[in-house]
């Protein structure tokens, strides 16, 4: 689905995204962790075609990322970004419903109208649906814009969905769910690609799992592989421990700092 | 959808009233059975005359080209005024704040001062009635051009940048006009003073050719970019993910916008305020989609001028009030209350 071979991309002498590969295929999730400032957004951006890569092939659907339009690309890639302040005020319905825009051409079709509607109650936003954009909180403003991008792929078999640290900033209870839908979204066929900063949150939730670092690929594999006292000292340079319990189907990560104290 | 539909067809319903009352009224009085009479007798489909020859000629010759014209301007205004605070992710954006109105204007001022010194009418040799026009319509591609340069950086135009970009330009562009004055002579300066308080008096026939097919071209190809200004209201990036070519969509609505009100500028000087405030009524009273407010601001920016025109022109008659005045005088205080509404609504959240 997605193919990434030996991508670069620098700014100046600065390379930002440094001899980079991996897979994405339908029905799986990958996460993207790594400290600040590890290229995430930047790698996030080039399979977006928001920029260009200096070297190096993304194939998405087995063709080059440069042979598909931007419109071509709307129609079965959405993408969640990390900043969503928007200058006009809309409703959550007519906000919703734009994530059809690249579907029709000046008034809905009955197809659309129902999406938006199945959508809005998969993400649990029916309750809001004739209020103000502006007068929600954090929480809700984001399982709005996540509503929309779905909204956008959801009559898409094998659609692409990338979401730019989907949780930042939102409770506990929000994480999970958003995370959760996530999930539900690559059990149904699509192809996720979250970047994310709990790595918990990646080794729970994730299928595959790429570790970068100040551009450079530290693992990639799934989480019981790739997440490893090593790597992660490698890439957020702390200190942690694994609980590789049987209880948990995957790795859980601790900082050390905090183990210690405990006994 | 359906509502649009139905306010639009409201708005366009008060925009043929407003003109029939505004060629109805004036030194010549004209009633609705003669306005009737008049309308079947020169469409052909009656013979019958209920009117004064006087009442004819007016009607024809003074009052429908100015109201036109009046609908043209009002209309053009408003919907530069909708798309521009679309493109610019601001609702304070108008076509003046980012100079295509001061542009227009000192370009136009150059045309009446300079053309007779320096190019000898060679312009108006060249371009005949549509100098002016032409002369206007390139100081407000070329204004526009630098503000919005001066306000791009890596491919996004900052806000803050653009608006203090449009105030440097916009003082520039009047103090070249100042200079301009400085060395006019009386008629000149007559016209000067024209362009500044804006008028429709200037209004004909001729006139309203002149500007018809520059503002038909505003008014009837910008209602086409509202979804994608829609998606812009998401952030740049964002209707870049949902297919919009951005920077495209950026050019085309500046050079269309700009078009049509270079047009109109030229024709009836700067017109304040009808572009900031048109968008913003049918926002806080409708909705904020540009599916119902650039097409909603042609029509009500044109009932607005059309009415603002009828003021201006029958409340020191026999003489006649510049409708700058007017509008200003009425959108100051709708403009001061949007500020305040705003800032209330950003203190609850």
């Amino acid at each position: 689905m997605i193919e990434v071979s030996h991508i670069h991309y620098s700014v100046g002498t600065k390379k930002l995204v440094d001899d980079i590969s991996f897979d994405v295929q339908p029905g799986e999730l990958l996460a993207v962790i790594g400290a600040n400032g590890a290229g995430k957004s930047t790698l996030l951006k080039l399979l977006c075609k928001e920029l260009q890569t200096s070297s190096g092939e993304i194939h998405i659907r087995r063709q080059p990322i440069g042979t598909y339009k931007l419109d071509q690309l709307a129609r079965f890639r959405s993408v969640l970004a990390q900043q969503n302040t928007i200058s006009i005020s809309f409703k959550v319905q007519e906000l919703v419903m734009m994530g059809r825009y690249p579907h029709f051409d000046n008034t809905p079709t009955e197809n659309d109208k129902e999406i938006v509607k199945a959508v809005m109650t998969e993400t649990g936003i029916t309750e809001f649906a004739n209020r103000d954009y502006n007068t929600l909180s954090g929480g809700e403003q984001q399982r709005v814009q996540l509503a929309r991008v779905i909204a956008q792929i959801y009559d898409q078999p094998e659609g692409i969905l990338f979401l730019d640290e989907p949780t930042n900033g939102l409770d506990l209870l929000y994480q999970q769910q958003i995370l959760s839908l996530a999930r539900s979204l690559a059990d149904r066929g699509y192809c996720v690609v979250s970047i994310l900063h709990d790595i918990n949150f990646a080794s729970r939730f994730a299928d595959k799992v790429l570790i970068l670092k100040k551009g450079r690929r530290v693992g990639f594999g799934s989480p019981k592989q790739v997440i490893s006292c090593e790597n992660i000292h490698d890439a957020f340079n702390i200190r942690v421990r694994l609980l590789d319990d049987e209880e948990f189907k995957c790795p859980l990560v601790i900082p050390s700092m905090v183990l210690t104290e405990q006994s | 959808m359906k509502n649009y539909g139905f306010i639009l067809v409201v708005l366009t319903l008060i925009l043929i009233a407003a003109s029939a009352l505004s060629v109805c009224v004036g030194a010549v009085e004209i009633s609705a059975s003669e306005l009737w009479s008049i309308m079947l007798y020169r469409t052909g489909l009656s013979g019958d005359i209920q009117f004064s020859p006087q009442q004819e000629a007016v009607l024809i010759n003074i009052r429908l080209p100015r109201v036109l014209l009046g609908a043209l301007v009002g209309g053009t205004l408003a919907i530069a005024g909708a798309v521009m605070q679309g493109l610019f992710r601001n609702p304070l954006a108008e076509p003046g704040l980012i100079g295509i109105s001061s542009g227009a204007s000192l370009f136009a001022v150059m045309m009446i001062v300079l053309e007779n010194r320096i190019f000898n009418h060679v312009l108006t040799a060249l371009f005949g009635y549509y100098a002016l026009s032409v002369a206007a319509f390139v100081g407000a591609c070329i204004t526009t051009f630098i503000v919005y340069r001066l306000a791009v950086g890596k491919g996004k135009a900052d806000i803050t940048t653009l608006l203090l970009a449009g105030i440097a330009i916009n003082a520039l562009a009047g103090s070249f006009t100042g200079m301009l004055t400085f060395i006019s002579t009386d008629q000149e300066l007559r016209d000067i003073t024209f362009w500044n308080l804006g008028s429709l008096g200037g209004a004909s026939w001729k006139t309203v050719t002149g500007i018809l097919p520059f503002t038909l071209i505003s008014l009837c190809t910008l209602p086409f970019f509202s979804k994608a200004l829609n998606a812009l209201a998401l952030g740049e990036s964002q209707a870049g993910h949902m297919g919009i070519q951005v920077n495209l969509l950026k050019k085309l609505v500046i050079v269309l916008a700009t078009l049509g009100v270079g047009a109109s500028v030229a024709v009836s000087g700067m017109i304040s305020f009808v572009g900031l405030v048109t968008p913003h009524i049918l926002r806080m009273a409708f909705s904020a989609d540009h599916r119902l407010v650039i097409p909603g601001s042609a029509l009500l920016g044109a009932s607005v001028l059309v009415l603002a025109d009828l003021i201006a022109r029958t409340i020191v008659a026999p003489a006649e009030l510049p409708i700058g005045i007017l509008t200003a005088l009425i959108g100051t205080p709708v403009f001061i209350y949007i500020i305040m509404a705003e800032r209330k609504r950003r203190v609850v959240n």
